[in-house]
């Protein structure tokens, strides 16, 4: 029977044919626990009757949303977190390496045809590699650490057929904000957004990273791209992955096939507050910003610094604007600092700080104040995300994050000279 | 019980900021839900309150401390026209009732609300509201009070499909 590559993953790993709609109790390839949900999830293991983990090699955990221990409780947090992992023999990245959902890519935790769960809602970047992959709670996650397996109803999946080749400057964040417009906050929920197209074929890992990363805020279940020859070279070296290839039928049943042609996409810019309220950069340009974030797991991959670096040259950040640059992991600040890129940004007056979540998601350092602005390359422009409920956040691409930076107002990157 | 209205795209950053989650017990994430949003909330929720909202309620991160901090507060059931996915997980794995109501939208603060959820509907201010029923694997959940509870009751052959 014709299936799609989600369909066929839950088919495979469950070793019965199964499609979407049906629930099942599916057996997890892979779990990663980090220091905000993590410790509620040990608790539910325990709780469950658990003294084992399923399997250690099979679970990840590291500390990135509040690292350095930015408070006495996430001290605590961690060092109960640290005790957990030792006693399971569970590889623990603690604050060494970065960002969740890059690192856990970047040590070939996944591979195609996989079904991995994190306590994080941005799991679903994990897509980018052809796996099945979705956020989840930590009650969830106890279950899943307890038993190996959890319960999910196969999703129905929405084709995003893109084509079309990039002006320059714009690129795969510009992309998803314009496919999450048109589909919206929620069009997506419950089911797996599959990016297909020759545009999703020539891009590179990082941009799918970015794409996959953010299918959670149109309420999807995971974002997935089919595996191919990028995808096999991004494996290479990291993991030996099975002898499998998984990808949609041709005869696929989808709720949904949109198709979106990028060859006139200018820069996109998600204003507040939700991530479905998007606009050409052209219709907000001259919008004064107080702080400016380069980074996170949608966009802080050395591809975006190179693109931020590109468009600052050599020139300065205004003086009006805290530039904060957060490489995603610590791969990434050594491909940064070896090109040039991190002394760049710190001359032209950034603060660059090692490898987490940064001011993402508010609960650390990098807050905005009442009545502040920040332009982010994050994911989510909530308010009160980045810490003011009465501030707000705008969302684009690291190109555009660099162009604002340089001239203190929301800035359409291809004109910065 | 008082009815407590909410719009469209609630987010789990809305209900617990992400500077309390480093906290988590759901009395003491209760003091801060929906802080900067509606302070009210916290300081005059009581137990066996409703939330009643509009579609995406929930939408965001996985933190279970949303449901949680909601619970803690006293809230019984949340209603609302759609729920964000992870959210609507984690309120049943954690014993906070989310109830899909399609007419959700024309329930007032001043509504009198009684859940006759299991007979498939509510009653607002003695009209009758349809709600939407469950699947049975997440009703034996919700049945059981919770995933922690579920656990105990599953049967090791019913774990994963061989």
């Amino acid at each position: 029977m014709a299936g799609t590559i989600t369909e066929k993953i839950f088919s495979a790993r469950c070793g019965q044919e199964v499609t979407a709609g049906e629930v099942v109790m599916a057996p997890i390839s892979g779990a990663m626990i980090h220091d905000i949900t993590g410790p509620l999830a040990i608790e539910k293991f325990y709780e469950m009757g658990g003294e084992k983990v399923f399997d250690p090699a099979k679970v990840i955990m590291l500390f990135d949303h509040q690292v350095p221990a930015d408070s006495l409780n996430a001290a605590e947090i961690q060092k109960n977190m640290r005790l957990f992992a030792k006693e399971q023999g569970i590889h623990n990245y603690d604050i060494r390496e970065g960002v969740c959902h890059q690192v856990t890519l970047e040590k070939g935790r996944v591979c195609p045809g996989d079904i991995v769960i994190g306590s994080d809602s941005h799991t679903c970047m994990y897509g980018a590699v052809g796996a099945f992959a979705t956020g989840v709670g930590s009650t969830d996650m106890g279950f899943a650490l307890r038993y190996g397996c959890l319960y999910f109803r196969v999703p129905e999946s929405i084709r995003a057929d893109v084509t079309g080749k990039f002006q320059k400057r714009v690129g795969a964040k510009d992309l998803i904000l314009n496919i999450i417009k048109d589909i919206t906050v929620d069009g997506a929920t419950y089911k797996a957004v599959e990016f297909t197209g020759d545009t999703m074929g020539s891009m590179n890992m990082a941009g799918r990273m970015t794409c996959c990363n953010m299918a959670i805020e149109m309420g999807g279940k995971a974002g997935i791209v089919p595996p191919d020859q990028v995808t096999t070279e991004y494996l290479s070296g990291r993991c030996t992955c099975r002898d499998e290839v998984l990808v949609s039928d041709p005869d696929a049943v989808y709720t949904s096939w949109r198709t979106f042609d990028v060859s006139d996409l200018v820069p996109q810019v998600a204003v507040p507050h939700n991530v479905d309220q998007v606009v050409d950069v052209t219709d907000i340009a001259g919008t004064p910003v107080d702080q400016v974030f380069i980074g996170s797991c949608t966009n802080g991959r050395f591809e975006d610094l190179q693109e931020a670096a590109e468009v600052l040259g050599d020139k300065k950040f205004s003086d009006s604007v805290r530039v904060l640059v957060i490489p995603a992991s610590k791969d990434e600040y050594l491909k940064a600092l070896r090109a040039g890129i991190i002394e760049q940004f710190v001359k032209a007056g950034a603060l660059v700080e090692a490898p987490c979540c940064g001011p993402c998601m508010g609960g650390s350092f990098g807050l905005i104040a009442s009545g502040e602005v920040s332009f982010s390359t994050s994911n989510r422009n909530f308010k009160g995300r980045q810490g003011s409920a009465e501030g707000k956040v705008y969302l684009g691409s690291a190109a555009t994050a660099a162009a604002t930076a340089v001239q203190g107002e929301i800035t359409d990157p291809r004109e910065v000279r | 019980m008082r009815v407590w209205k909410f719009g469209d795209n609630i987010d789990t950053d809305a209900i617990i900021p992400g500077r309390f989650l480093t906290i988590n017990d759901s009395k003491e994430l209760a003091a801060h839900a929906f802080e900067g949003i509606r302070d009210e909330f916290s300081k005059e929720a009581k137990q066996g309150d409703i939330i009643v909202a509009g579609s995406n309620f929930g939408c965001g991160s996985s933190r279970e401390h949303a449901p949680l901090a909601l619970k803690g507060a006293g809230v019984q059931m949340v209603v609302a026209k759609s729920f964000a996915r992870i959210f609507y997980r984690n309120s049943i794995n954690v014993g906070l009732l989310p109830v899909i109501c399609i007419q959700a939208s024309e329930i007032s603060e001043k509504d009198s609300l009684v859940p006759h959820t299991g007979e498939g509907y509510l009653e607002v201010s003695g009209k009758k509201m349809p709600v939407e029923p469950v699947p049975d694997f997440l009703q034996r959940i919700i049945d059981a009070g919770g995933l922690v509870a579920y656990a105990k009751t599953i049967r090791s052959e019913d774990l994963c499909i061989k």
